[in-house]
């Protein structure tokens, strides 16, 4: 039973693996552009969450409708004043740019809040579970969690299925020049991207910040899970980073449960097996690998 | 036919390499290493550790630069290395190697270990291969910071060399991270005149184009790859002799990118010189900012986006904006006579 409970809580935890995960993924599919800071500004929303609610009082959940608008606005300034100034410079510049981002929020984050570990208090709800068999408990705020990224990816599917913008935002990932030649509007676009992007990864951060205790420096550990969970469920399908970001939560789970220290590891182990013997990710298509 | 032997270049072009400047560069360098070799004679222990500190930096900024600046890499998992090479040093002394002769040993492994990192990361291109080397240096860690006999996470203590004065340590120390210095720089002097060279600045100008002329681009990336990390390797062997403790956190820490690419960036890249550039610069901010704590990192992260943003090129491109000048005589010239 230690065994079933452990892939459960794996696939749970997958879940916020996932909303961390489609932001990166889609920013890197429409405009070729890894953002390095994507994790540390999870844990910015997670920070400016802890503020409102010194400031304001209640339950964080309340949050959500503040720091999530938020971050979506400072995304498509970020993107407008930052980041088109970075894809202007050439392939390196980005990551640069990005990189040093990620430097400035992680060590501003330790310069005012210090270096301890804070968590969210969301009462009863943290602690409260439901019992699917015996010995097997899952947290009610994973399984929201979970609920959750499931609607963050069917949202975003349909919406780039759907509408007009998100048809935009896949003509400019197939083709940029095609896409602004037949009238898209690259700047705009990008933008949106970027909105879209934080917005995804300040609802990762809040709900992180929910299930466990985080620091300035948790960015960079949130962006490499990410980065596995795009890399396993295959690039450029939002199904298969859902499946990549299950896929690395159950590795991780199932590792702890076979050394307690080995959990992390065990999810890269995962990520290098991927790599080496299926590089086009668990359902991506061979014609997709990392270009 | 005889348009063609009408073209202006019908007297074959005078090539030569290096130019006077150039060549009295290269004299410069050889005597300031010469005077630096006498350094400890002359200044107390501290300024020696000081020295000894840049140098390290200096040699990880050389590492650096090959990879991202020549290979087109951005490899933010260096640090790897450079925690292997300081924990071989620390395993093989467990062995009975002494420190010194582990650092030229740990050098070699670095180079090693990359080859089969390098065809990991090869999967990935660009801002992908960026995390993945991350994620490899990650991996380094977790394994080796589960060593018991290494000291786990809480890490180790080199006591090889505790039957040396600390200064007799310190000097010896100066004189590795000196000649280290002095041999990252030469390598990286050779390789850029010799043919690999060539290639190298072909697919670092355009992938595509040298791929075209006959250029086995990956090839030349994985020998550069290897290169680096015997490079980054050297620095990190140098830590352990000088630090004489290691600790997973700190010996692999993501802070060493930082450093590097801000090296790199500022002095500039993908030129001989910026590495030499940035790390002096860098470690007068070290010296001047240590004191305002995190705001030093800070203010490098901030560095770092503006000079990518608005000085592509570092302060050696701005002043060789036309790649005319070079501290030693690396390119070649081509003078054609109009007469």
């Amino acid at each position: 039973m230690i065994w079933l409970n452990a892939v459960v809580q794996g696939l749970l935890l997958g879940g916020l693996y996932a909303i961390f995960a489609c932001g990166l993924s889609l920013m890197f599919g429409v405009m070729r552009l890894v953002n390095l800071a994507h994790g540390d500004i999870g844990v910015l929303a997670a920070y400016f969450s802890i503020i409102l609610i010194e400031h304001l009082g209640g339950n964080p959940l309340w949050t959500f409708a503040a720091v999530v608008p938020v971050a979506a606005l400072v995304g498509y300034f970020l993107q407008r004043f930052l980041f088109d100034r970075a894809l202007d410079g050439g392939e390196l510049s980005p990551l640069l740019v990005t990189f040093g981002l990620s430097i400035v929020i992680e060590n501003l984050l330790q310069q005012t809040f210090g270096a301890n570990d804070q968590s969210l208090n969301i009462g009863a709800l943290s602690y409260q579970s439901w019992k699917i068999a015996t010995d097997v408990y899952v947290g009610r705020l994973n399984v929201i969690i979970f609920v959750i990224a499931v609607i963050v990816i069917v949202g975003l599917q349909l919406f780039l299925s759907k509408t007009r913008t998100g048809l935009a935002l896949r003509a400019t990932a197939d083709n940029r020049r095609a896409a602004s030649l037949s009238g898209i509007n690259p700047k705009r676009t990008r933008s949106i991207a970027t909105a879209i992007a934080l917005a995804t990864v300040a609802i990762g951060g809040l709900f992180l910040a929910m299930r466990t205790s985080f620091a300035p420096t948790s960015g960079s550990s949130d962006l490499l899970f990410a980065f596995e969970a795009v890399i396993i469920g295959g690039l450029g399908n939002l199904w298969g980073t859902l499946i990549g970001g299950i896929a690395l939560g159950i590795a991780q789970t199932v590792g702890s449960q076979i050394n307690a220290a080995d959990g992390i590891l065990i999810g890269d182990l995962v990520f290098l097996a991927i790599l080496a013997f299926r590089p086009q990710g668990l359902v991506g298509l061979k014609s997709e690998v990392a270009r | 036919m005889s348009e063609i032997t009408n073209s202006p270049l019908d007297v074959a072009p005078l090539v030569t390499r290096g130019s006077k400047g150039s060549r009295l560069g290269l004299g410069t360098v050889i005597v300031v290493a010469v005077l630096l070799a006498f350094a400890p004679a002359i200044t107390g222990d501290a300024t020696t550790n000081d020295l000894t500190q840049f140098f390290i930096l200096l040699i990880m900024a050389v590492g650096w630069n090959l990879v991202a600046g020549y290979g087109g890499m951005i490899s933010i998992g260096q640090q790897a290395f450079i925690g292997f090479a300081s924990y071989a040093v620390l395993d093989l002394s467990l062995h009975g190697v002494l420190a010194w002769y582990g650092v030229p040993i740990a050098i070699v492994l670095s180079g090693l270990v990359s080859i089969p990192v390098s065809f990991l990361a090869f999967r990935l291109r660009g801002g992908y291969f960026a995390i993945g080397t991350w994620v490899i240096a990650q991996v380094f860690q977790l394994v080796i910071g589960q060593q018991s006999n290494l000291g786990g996470g809480a890490g180790a203590s080199l006591n090889d060399l505790n039957n040396l004065s600390p200064i007799t340590r310190d000097d010896i120390t100066y004189w590795f991270a000196l000649a280290l210095c002095v041999l990252a720089l030469g390598v990286t002097g050779f390789l850029l005149r010799s043919r690999i060279g060539m290639a190298l600045v072909a697919v670092r100008d355009d992938e595509h184009s040298a791929a075209a002329t006959g250029v086995s681009v990956v090839r030349t990336k994985r020998f550069i790859f290897i290169l680096s990390a015997a490079i980054c390797g050297g620095a990190g062997a140098l830590l352990i002799i000088s630090n004489l403790e290691v600790q997973p956190n700190s010996s692999f820490a993501i802070q060493y990118s930082a450093f590097m690419i801000f090296m790199v960036l500022v002095g500039g890249i993908g030129s001989f010189e910026g590495p030499i550039i940035g790390a002096v610069i860098f470690f007068i901010l070290e010296q001047t900012l240590d004191n305002y704590g995190v705001w030093y990192l800070v203010i490098l992260g901030a560095f770092a986006i503006i000079v990518t943003l608005w000085l592509p090129r570092g302060i050696w491109g701005a002043i060789d904006p036309r790649h005319r000048r070079s501290l030693v005589p690396l390119r070649y010239e081509l003078h054609v006579d109009e007469g």
